[in-house]
Order: C-alpha cells, then structure tokens, then sequence
C-alpha cells in the first residue's frame, strides 16, 4: 500500500535534487532552468498528494496555478538567457562573473 | 459575500490590471510611447492609489472571494506608499532609459503589472493569493533588471536575479505545501487555528521554508547574496524600484504572514526574526565599508535597513509593526532620493557615473547635488535633527518596550558602524580634491523630485508625524 508518506520522500528527494542541480552544476545555465522546473514539480507532487489525502479539493486547484507560473517562468527565463547569450556568446554558468560576488 | 462585493473591494488592483493590459495594447501599437505610456501609468498609479485612500479613510476591514483577499486598513496603507514607489520610479526614469536606449513603453507596463501582483501580496489572506502575487512581481521584475538589453551587466543582472529568484520562490511554495498538507487548509486564519499548541516537524519546517523564501525577496540576510550584483546590474532607474516598492511590499507579506498565519506560534518565527534582523545589520554595515560603487553600496544600505525595520517586526506587538510602516515610509524616502542623485550623476562625456571616486570634491562643483546627496547620507545613518533618525528611533522604541534590550543595543552599536561608510561618502564629496567630470543635471524633473525628497528627510519631514503615526497604529491595529 503506497501512503502519503511515500509521496512525501519522492517529493523531498526531488526537492532536494533541485537545488543541488542549481549550486552544484558548473557547466550550463539551461540545466539550472531544469532544475527549477523539478522544484516546482516536487511542489506539485506534495499538493496532489495531500490533496488526495485530505479530500480537499484546494491543493489540486494550487497545483494549477504552479504550474501555469512555472510555464511563464520557464518563458522568461529562457528569454533572459537569450539576450544574455546575444551579448556574451557563452551560457557556461562559469563566465556569468562579470560583476564580482 | 457575493461577487459584486468583492469586484467592489478589489478595485484597485483591478484597476491596475486592466489598465496594463489596455497600455500594452497600446504599447504594441506604438513601441516608441514610451514616455506616453509613462504617463498615463502614472496616472493609472494615482487612481488606484485613490481607491486605497478611499479605503484607508472609510475603515474598511473586510474578505473578499470567500476569504482569499483581504481589503483592510494595513493593505490600503502599504499600497499607497507602494504605488507611490513606482509612480515615482516611472517619473524619475525617462533620462537614464533613453540613454540606453531602453525607454520603450514596456517599461511602465511591466511597472503596473508588478504593481497588481504587490497589491495581491499586501492583500493576501491565503497562501494562493501571497503566491500568485508574489509571483506576479517576481517575474515582472526579472525582466526589468535585464531591460538594458544592450548592457552585458543588465542581462546578467537579470539572469542572477532570475535563478536565484526561481529557487527562493521553489523554497516558498515547498514550505506552503507542507503547511497546506499539515494544517490541512491554505488560509491564514484556518492556518493560525491549526498551528496553536504543540506542532508537528512538518509544520515547523513549512514555517522556515517560506520565512527563508520571503526573507529572500525583502533581500534578508543570509539571503542576501544576489542583492549587491542584481543592484549594480539593472539600469538605475529599476535598481531605485527595486530598492523601494518591492521591499515595502515583501516586508509587509512578512509581516502579515507572521501575524496572521503564524500568529499562534511566536516562539518559533520570533527566534528566525531576531536572527535574521541582526545577520542583515551586521552584514549590510560591514559589507560596504569597502565598496566602491555607489550601487552596490546602497544595495548593502537596504540590507542594513531591513534589518532596522525586522526589529520592529522581531518585537511583535501593535507597536513594533506601526513603527515598521513608519520605517517604511522614510525609508522609501530616502532611497528614492539617493538613487534620484545617482541619476543626476551624468558625466560630461555623456555616460552616467557611480562609482566613489567620481564624486569626489562634488562639493566645488556642483554645491546643491552634494548637499542633497549628503542629506540623504545622514538620512540613512540615522543621524539627527533628519528625518532618518525618528525610523531608528521608533524601532528601537517598540524592541525596548517588548523587553527586548540585547537586540536593541547590539542594533544601536551595529548602526555606529553603518554611519562609517555613509559619512565616507560624504567626506569624498565634501574633503577630496575636485575631479569636477559630473556635468549640469539637464532633466529639472529630477532636480525637483530629488529636492522633494530631501525635504521630507530633512527636519520638515517631523511635520508629519502626527498624520503618519496615525495611520500607521491605525494599520497595524487592523493585524491584531
């Protein structure tokens, strides 16, 4: 019998895949797009399920919002990084340090 | 509550929406009215500010949408100064946008939008509502700090924000669905009965998540890191916008979210406030001492005056937050008017200047720009007879009063080490030996709006404290 608690560890283990994918990943600043695209999944995930498990209709209806605003993210982060590549001609998470921090 | 009820109490963000959309439209019919779309959202601004108004002199203290929008006193208050901030940061930016070639009219378009999802943030009494505007503005303002298209620094600057942006907003919506899955409902008041007594770890794991995700958008530390790039990078006419609007709006989320929802828990967030208001003091104050850029150093400036305005919030009674608002409205005042005087810094070669050496000896050559600019210095370090010091002192008020003196005295001694790099700044311009690059400020736009600004933080601005005390225990009164 799956339970809530099963969907509680997927969803934290691809929670925590999703930020590691962002300070971890050297090399391109599309990965970090897909990685914050898994956070919010995991979100979605931990609303549906408690959602089932509650019999509330109200996380369902959450998780339609996220991922409409995960759309629009997804969006303008990927128009940012086009006119980041037009000026630099690299996306290579390394070279994103022209301003020192 | 039906629905014409509730059309009738979200007037001013339905105002805005429309209005973007309507200016949009129009936006791309004509890509090059730019100043013509400025204005007429300015006036867009005004009108939904005057519903505010309205609202904030009846009294109205009411739900809308069955419960997911509140119209209360401390909404109308915070949205006034709100669209205040942005009216301000759409007049104040014409010059410097046509410089690099960025004043196209999505500018102001993507200032009213980001101006709804404020007005939902301010409002929320749900943890949809505080998303979905949160959202709204976060994704408004990515865009806007790479709106210099052609600048290498501003597409970077929009990429930092954006990434780190997406992450706090992922820790957030974690946090709110654990809440949501243990509390068991997504508004405040049903979240608020769920979380008194003893609660689960889940719970107290929602709390951290999303305090640590609004406490990235006020630009807290230790979620401060992406404040000083993001600051230097966007066009300065945004970075002012940023410093203003956005952080009034965030700081009020927080403090709705941490007295409506969290209410019933204030030994859990009481702790994280106090950490959280220390870390960003100390660091706003030691990070800039060595700074040599205007930009990043008033970036760590609103670092260290968030950490003023969390002392309000760490004391948690009716007091500290009226004293939070009033923090808040000198605060926009005076970040407003320094970002003003970093826009009248045009040198004669035609480029804007912002960096430390730059100014040195203005004092000779441009006698005015330099007293404004050091008014707003003294301002921001809390030194009397301006307006600046009556914010520190309300704060500090409320901590003393709420019992809390090692926080008090720690903030007392850590804005000794903030007044170091604000008097810095005033001796390059008032003791170094002229370099006299910066050339006649052309605009009287922003020589009039930077005087207004230096007046209310002058000691004129005391004339207003019976009003503003007023309203703000007024809006705070409408939290407890």
């Amino acid at each position: 019998m799956i339970g809530i608690e099963h969907y509680l560890v997927v969803s934290s283990i691809l929670f925590v895949m999703g930020v590691l994918g962002i300070f971890l990943n050297r090399k391109n600043v599309i990965i970090i797009l897909m990685a914050v695209e898994l956070i919010l999944l995991a979100v979605n995930i931990n609303l549906v399920a408690f959602s089932a498990f509650l019999g509330d209709l109200t996380g369902q209806i959450f998780a339609m919002f996220v991922l409409t605003v995960a759309a629009s993210e997804a969006a303008i982060g990927l128009a940012i990084l086009v006119i980041y590549f037009r000026g630099r001609g690299t996306i290579a998470v390394d070279d994103v340090n022209r301003m020192k921090g | 509550m039906d629905l014409n009820t509730s059309l009738f109490l979200v007037r001013s963000e339905a105002i805005l929406s429309f209005s973007a959309l309507a200016l949009l439209l129009l936006a791309a019919w004509r890509a090059e009215a730019g100043r013509l779309v400025s204005i007429l959202s300015v006036a867009v601004l005004v009108a939904a500010g005057a519903y505010a108004g309205h609202f904030l002199f009846a009294g109205t203290q009411s739900l809308a949408f069955s419960g997911l929008y509140s119209n209360d006193a401390f909404a109308n208050f915070s949205k006034i100064l709100i669209y205040f901030a942005a009216a301000m940061s759409l007049i104040i930016a014409p010059p410097f946008l046509e410089k690099a070639a960025a004043m196209r009219a999505e500018y102001p378009v993507l200032i009213v939008l980001s101006c709804v999802g404020m007005g939902l943030m301010v409002s929320a009494a749900d943890l949809i509502t505080l998303y979905i505007g949160l959202e709204l503005l976060s994704l408004s303002s990515y865009v806007l700090a790479s709106f210099a298209r052609t600048d290498g620094r501003s597409a970077e600057a929009g990429l930092k924000y954006f990434v780190l942006g997406a992450l706090a907003s992922g820790i957030l919506l974690f946090g709110a669905s654990l809440i949501y899955g243990f509390a068991g409902s997504t508004s405040f008041a049903a979240i608020s009965t769920a979380l008194d007594g003893d609660i689960s770890l889940g719970l107290t794991f929602g709390i951290v998540f999303i305090l640590s995700g609004l406490a990235f958008k006020m630009s807290a530390a230790p979620f401060h890191m992406w404040t000083p790039d993001v600051y230097e990078g966007a066009p300065t006419p945004v970075t002012g916008y940023f410093a203003s609007a956005p952080k009034v709006a965030a700081t009020v989320l927080m403090i709705r979210v941490v007295t409506e929802a969290f209410g019933t828990q204030v030994m859990v967030w009481q702790q994280i406030v106090i950490v959280v208001a220390l870390m960003s003091i100390i660091i706003g104050a030691v990070g800039a001492i060595g700074q040599q850029n205007l930009k990043r150093l008033l970036a760590y400036s609103s670092i260290n005056n968030v950490g003023f305005i969390l002392i309000g919030l760490a004391a948690g009674t009716e007091q500290g937050i009226a004293a939070m608002l009033v923090y808040l409205v000198i605060y926009v005042a005076m970040t407003l008017g320094s970002f003003i005087v970093l826009l009248q810094l045009k040198g004669r070669d035609g480029d804007y200047k912002e960096s430390l050496g730059d100014i040195a000896g203005l004092s000779k050559t441009r006698p005015a720009l330099a007293a404004t600019f050091a008014i707003f210095m003294f301002s921001l370090a809390g030194i009397p007879p301006l307006f600046g010091f009556w914010g520190k002192l309300v704060v500090f008020d409320a901590a003393v009063a709420a019992g809390l003196f090692p926080l008090a005295v720690i903030g007392i001694a850590a804005s000794v080490i903030g007044a170091f790099y604000y008097l810095k700044v005033v001796k390059v311009m008032y003791f170094d030996d002229a370099v006299d690059i910066i050339a006649e400020t052309d605009d009287k736009t922003l020589v009039w709006t930077g005087g207004l600004m230096a007046l209310v933080n002058s000691p004129v601005g005391y004339f207003s404290i019976p009003v503003l005390g007023l309203l703000s225990a007024q809006a705070a009164k409408a939290l407890f």
